[in-house]
This record gives structure tokens, C-alpha cells and sequence, in this order.
């Protein structure tokens, strides 16, 4: 009798345990997003109350009026990713396999953006890419040529969006590069060096060229500006990048060690640049609205239910089938990222 | 090394020009490279520390004018500021010590028991946190817009979820924040060896002395680590509570509405404060943890 009330006791521990918490995500979590579905199929107004009419209405506005700000949030976001990765390996490599005594301090320093406030990081960026700002400042003072024109502006511009995006999920790149990087045994490089593995990639310089050409290409395409000039930047760099730098054994056995890093961070910083409305609205202009910008006002300022909840429905079914086309893409099967944390 | 004693070593192929780049950037590159990139991410903190000093002229604070300590000597002296700061605060203490407590159950749960339903519960767990901020804030006004409504405004209190106030931000605040105490405090729990807390059944400790002896203390700098996190993602969150917060203003709230009239020198004070603060609280913290081993 004692015996089945104490099995009774352990089979139901782990249950009364779960209850609280996910009850709250059941009820403040699980709920919101079925109501949000709800009001995306209902029809009214706020004074009059919605009323549930399973019209489809306001998915079928979306592609004729938003497409455009939908496809800046997927160009910036996709932009943010690439560059974030692009700052973020070399930074995490050197914590992972060359920071010594200064790992910890470095570590430190890649999270010290979070000790400030999102919006005040933001601000700064406005002081400094704006106007009378020390960038464009430099430019000029550098411009003996004057090829800058004088009226050379980054606010209001993709490009200022791109930066603040980049800048305020750097740390979601790196410190998921920098856990997978850590946990690669060493020795296996050795093995791969000790195996002929050459300093680097017979051709590497080639698939640089082309890949950089294309990665520059499409950076300049995201950013509205010269599209041949940073596909020849990229061409050059990549070339230089692959063709000196990259050795076969970090392209064979580092670099696939380091893909369930490379997924997380892309993830931790492609959703929330995806959906991010703070850095189209404080260095931006009306032609950088991303999706996130056309969400809040139609929810805070217009009350316009309906559509809100679609366009935020669509959002976040566009997130989950990315997400599975990624995890496919790079043979990732857990989902929940291994190297989260 | 002599002429002689080069041809007499033997063949040893010398390495190319690309090589000895390679070699070098490897040696000095990638330090280079990494002090510009920390440059690059604390630049945007000198600037908003370095402005925190600048004299107000207008009401904008984009444009270095004159040193002053005057934002300095009255850090909350704007209209709104203090009571945005101290509702920042009391949300940010209160949701993390309901988040840490709910979320550290569930992480006990999940990492000491094997039950049916979890690794179903480990996935629930992560979608929080693979949702954008801005879909979660949005379902969650559009819930308790709708408990204003028949039939639920008879069930619920009115003022309880509806109008958006302290209540709806502290909410949002706990639910974004279990995810990851779970996940930060599984991770510590990780390595945890059960045998310890066997070792102290055998001596004749029940379940729940046992967990407070044993358990707790080792998990709980896994639980303060949580908590340090929560607390810093309460403080700081801009979008959810956006549409969360009604009329209620949090700091950042209080910040993006003075945004379009002014901007204050008294923001960058603040910020700064709060940057200081979080640094000693992470020193202080990691000390404590060093001398803890």
C-alpha cells in the first residue's frame, strides 16, 4: 500500500512540477496566438467589436499592399544574417582557439551591448551614422577626390537599417558560433593536418572569387547601392579570404564541427531581425518599413485587428517554413539547436 | 645561420610568400581582427556614455555641444521619468522571482525525471523563444483586448487584464522569461550527479530535505545565473511590452514616446547607470562563483 502511494508520488512528480509553469505558457502563450488567428478571420471594427466570420479577407490583402514591406524585412533580415556571420566567425574563433588569458575578458566585451538598453544602443547609432555624425565626418575629410556628394547620406537609408540590425544581434551570432567552436575536440584538427590536409583548399581562391562575387552582389542588391562594385569587393575578398587564409582542415573538420553554431545563431538573429521594427523606424525611412513596422502601427495606432493578426500570422508561418528549410539545408535534425546554450 | 649550415640542413621545402601571410595573419591577424570588432560593439556605448555628458541645447541630444554634469546632477528630472523607472523595476524584480521560481520547477522536472510527454514538453519549451517578440506581444494584446468582451468580461475582473497596464507587462514578462530560466538553469543542471542526492536518502534524508540540502545549493548558481538574465531581458524589453503596456510606461516605453518630441541628455544618464550597474552585478557575480570553487 505504502509502496504504490510513493511509486503514485514518483510517477506524478514530474507533472505537479511542469503544472505552474506551463500552464503560464499554455494560458499566456498558447491562447494569444489562437485568438490572433481568430481575429485574423473575423470582420468589425474596434468601437463595434469583431465578430467571428471566417472571412479571409485580410489574407488576401496582404500580398497586393505589403509585399513590398514584407520583402524588406526578408532582404534586410537575410542581409543581417549573412554580415552577422561574416563579423562573427573570425571573433568567435579567436575566443574559442586563440583567446588565451583573454577569453573570458573578450567574452565579456561581446556581450556588453546587452548591459545597455536596446533602444539607447539604437540611438547611439543614430549619433553616429547621422548627418553631423563622425562617419559621414570622416568620409568627407578623407574624400580628397570629392567622389562622396556632399548631400551623402546613410540615414533613412537600407544600409543604416542593415547596420543597426547587425549591430543589436551581433551577440546572438557569436556566442552560439563561440559554443560550437569551443566543444570541437582538437586533436581532431591535428589528425586532419597530420592527413595531408593542405594549409588550404586546392582552388579555394576560385570558389572565393565566385562566392564572394555573389555574397557582395546581393549585399549591394539588399542595400540599393552599386550592385558591380560589391559584387568586384566580394570577388576580391573572397578570393583573398579562401585563396590565403581558409586551410582544408578547417573547411572539412572545423567548419562542419561548427554548423549546429552556425544554425543557431542564424536563427537567434534571423527571427528577431525578421520581425524588429526599432531599427526601421529610428534609421529609417517609409521606404525601409519592414513588416514589424506595418504590425505595431496597425495594432497600436490604426486598431486594425483583422489585418494585424494576419500579416503577424503570415510572419511567423514564414519563420517556421524557413526554419525547416534551413534545418533541411544544413542536415541539422534537432531543431532545438544543440549549441542554444 | 651560415651559408655552409643552410646547405648542410636538410631539405626542408621553404614556405611560400602565401604561407608565411597565412602564418602571420594566424599569429596577428585574427587579434587585430578581434579588437576592431570589440571596438565595433562597444562604440555605440562610448557614444551614449560620452553624451551623457553633452550640455543640453534644443531637445535633441544627436549633437555634441559643451561638456556638463547638469543630466548628471539630475538624472531623473523629466517629466514621467522617475515613476517610468521605478514601474521598470518593480516589474523586472517581481517577474523574475515568479519566472525563476516556475521555470526552475520545470527544469527539475525535465532534467530529473523521464516521463511520457518530454521531449515534447523540451520543444514546447523552446518555442517562446524561436517566436519574434513582436508576435508574441501581438497575441497577447489581442487576448486581453478580447477578455473585454462578452462572454469573458463576466468572468474576469475588469481592470485585471483589461485596460493594458502593470498587470498585462508582468505577465508578458514571465512568460518570456520561463523559457529561458528553463534553458539556463537545464544547462547547469546538466552535469548534476545524482548520486549526491542518493547518497543522502541513504543517510535517512527525506525528499524534501534532500532538495533543500543537497539539490538547491548545487543548482544555484544555474538559478542565479537565470535570474540575472531574466531580470536584464525585463529591464530592457521594448517590444513586447509595447503592446502590452496600455498607458503604463516602462523606461524603454518612456523613451520611445519622448523619442518623436525630444531627446533628453537624461536618457543617456540612465543608460549609463544601468550599463554601470549590470557590470558590477556580472563582476560581482562571477567573483562571488570563483571564490565559490
Amino acid at each position: 500500500m505504502n509502496r504504490t502511494r510513493h511509486s503514485m508520488r514518483r510517477m506524478l512528480a514530474p507533472y505537479v512540477l511542469l503544472a505552474p509553469g506551463l500552464l503560464w505558457l499554455i494560458v499566456f502563450f498558447v491562447l494569444p496566438t489562437i485568438q490572433m488567428f481568430l481575429y485574423s478571420v473575423s470582420t468589425g471594427s474596434v468601437d463595434f467589436g469583431y465578430r467571428l466570420t471566417w472571412s479571409f479577407d485580410a489574407f488576401t490583402i496582404i500580398p497586393k499592399q505589403f509585399s513590398r514591406q514584407f520583402a524588406n524585412s526578408l532582404i534586410y533580415g537575410t542581409l543581417a544574417t549573412i554580415i552577422t556571420f561574416l563579423i562573427s566567425y573570425p571573433l568567435a574563433y579567436f575566443i574559442a582557439f586563440r583567446g588565451g588569458r583573454y577569453k573570458n575578458l573578450v567574452l565579456f566585451l561581446v556581450i556588453a551591448p546587452f548591459f545597455t538598453s536596446f533602444l539607447i544602443r539604437t540611438i547611439s547609432w543614430q549619433i553616429i551614422l547621422g548627418n553631423n555624425g563622425p562617419v559621414i565626418g570622416l568620409m568627407h575629410a578623407v574624400d580628397i577626390f570629392r567622389a562622396v556628394p556632399e548631400n551623402f547620406t546613410f540615414m533613412g537609408e537600407p544600409v543604416a537599417v542593415v547596420s543597426g540590425l547587425v549591430y543589436n544581434f551581433l551577440p546572438f551570432m557569436t556566442l552560439p558560433l563561440y559554443v560550437a567552436l569551443e566543444r570541437i575536440d582538437i586533436r581532431l584538427i591535428e589528425a586532419a593536418q597530420d592527413l595531408y590536409a593542405g594549409p588550404w583548399r586546392p582552388r579555394g581562391w576560385l570558389y572565393g572569387a565566385v562566392g564572394g562575387a555573389i555574397l557582395g552582389g546581393f549585399i549591394g542588391f539588399g542595400i540599393d547601392w552599386d550592385i558591380p562594385i560589391f559584387a568586384l569587393v566580394g570577388a576580391v575578398l573572397g578570393t583573398i579570404i579562401l585563396g590565403v587564409f581558409v586551410s582544408e582542415s578547417f573547411l572539412r573538420v572545423t567548419f562542419p564541427l561548427s554548423l549546429p553554431g552556425v544554425f543557431a545563431g542564424s536563427l537567434l538573429t534571423f527571427i528577431p531581425a525578421l520581425g524588429d521594427y526599432v531599427n526601421a523606424t529610428l534609421l529609417g525611412s517609409p521606404k525601409t518599413q519592414m513588416i514589424g513596422n506595418v504590425i505595431q502601427a496597425r495594432f497600436l495606432e490604426s486598431n486594425d485587428y483583422p489585418i494585424a493578426s494576419a500579416l503577424s500570422i503570415v510572419l511567423m508561418v514564414g519563420i517556421i517554413v524557413a526554419v525547416m528549410l534551413y534545418a533541411r539545408m544544413l542536415g541539422t535534425e534537432d531543431l532545438s539547436g544543440g549549441a542554444m546554450l | 645561420m651560415t651559408a655552409i649550415a643552410r646547405d648542410l640542413a636538410p631539405a626542408r621545402p621553404r614556405p611560400g610568400a602565401r604561407q608565411r601571410l597565412a602564418a602571420w595573419v594566424d599569429r596577428w591577424g585574427l587579434a587585430v581582427y578581434t579588437v576592431a570588432a570589440v571596438a565595433y560593439l562597444l562604440m555605440p556605448i562610448a557614444v551614449m556614455i560620452a553624451f551623457s555628458f553633452n550640455e543640453q541645447v534644443g531637445k535633441f541630444n544627436y549633437q555634441w555641444h559643451a561638456f556638463s554634469l547638469a543630466a548628471w546632477l539630475n538624472p531623473f528630472g523629466r517629466p514621467g521619468m522617475e515613476s517610468a523607472i521605478i514601474t521598470s523595476l518593480q516589474i523586472a524584480f517581481i517577474s523574475t522571482l515568479v519566472a525563476t521560481a516556475l521555470g526552475t520547477l520545470i527544469a527539475v522536472s525535465l532534467t530529473r525525471y523521464q516521463f511520457p510527454g518530454r521531449s515534447a514538453t523540451n520543444l514546447f519549451i523552446f518555442l517562446p523563444m524561436a517566436t519574434p517578440e513582436i508576435v508574441m506581444g501581438a497575441s497577447l494584446l489581442t487576448l486581453f483586448v478580447n477578455t473585454a468582451q462578452a462572454p469573458f468580461d463576466a468572468i474576469i475582473p475588469k481592470g485585471l487584464l483589461f485596460p493594458l497596464g502593470f498587470n498585462t507587462i508582468l505577465i508578458a514578462h514571465i512568460m518570456f522569461n520561463i523559457s529561458y530560466v528553463v534553458v539556463t538553469v537545464k544547462a547547469r543542471m546538466a552535469g548534476f550527479d545524482r548520486r549526491l542526492e542518493e547518497a543522502a536518502m541513504d543517510l535517512g534524508a527525506n525528499e524534501w530535505t534532500t532538495f533543500w540540502r543537497v539539490t538547491f545549493p548545487l543548482i544555484f548558481p544555474g538559478i542565479l545565473a537565470a535570474a540575472l538574465l531574466a531580470f536584464s531581458l525585463s529591464i530592457d524589453d521594448f517590444v513586447v511590452t509595447n503592446f502590452t503596456s496600455g498607458l503604463t510606461n516602462t523606461f524603454p516605453i518612456w523613451v520611445w514616446g519622448s523619442i518623436r518630441n525630444s531627446l533628453p541628455v537624461q536618457i543617456n544618464v540612465v543608460g549609463t547607470m544601468i550599463f554601470g550597474a549590470a557590470v558590477l552585478l556580472v563582476l560581482g557575480s562571477t567573483l562571488l562563483q570563483r571564490r565559490g570553487h
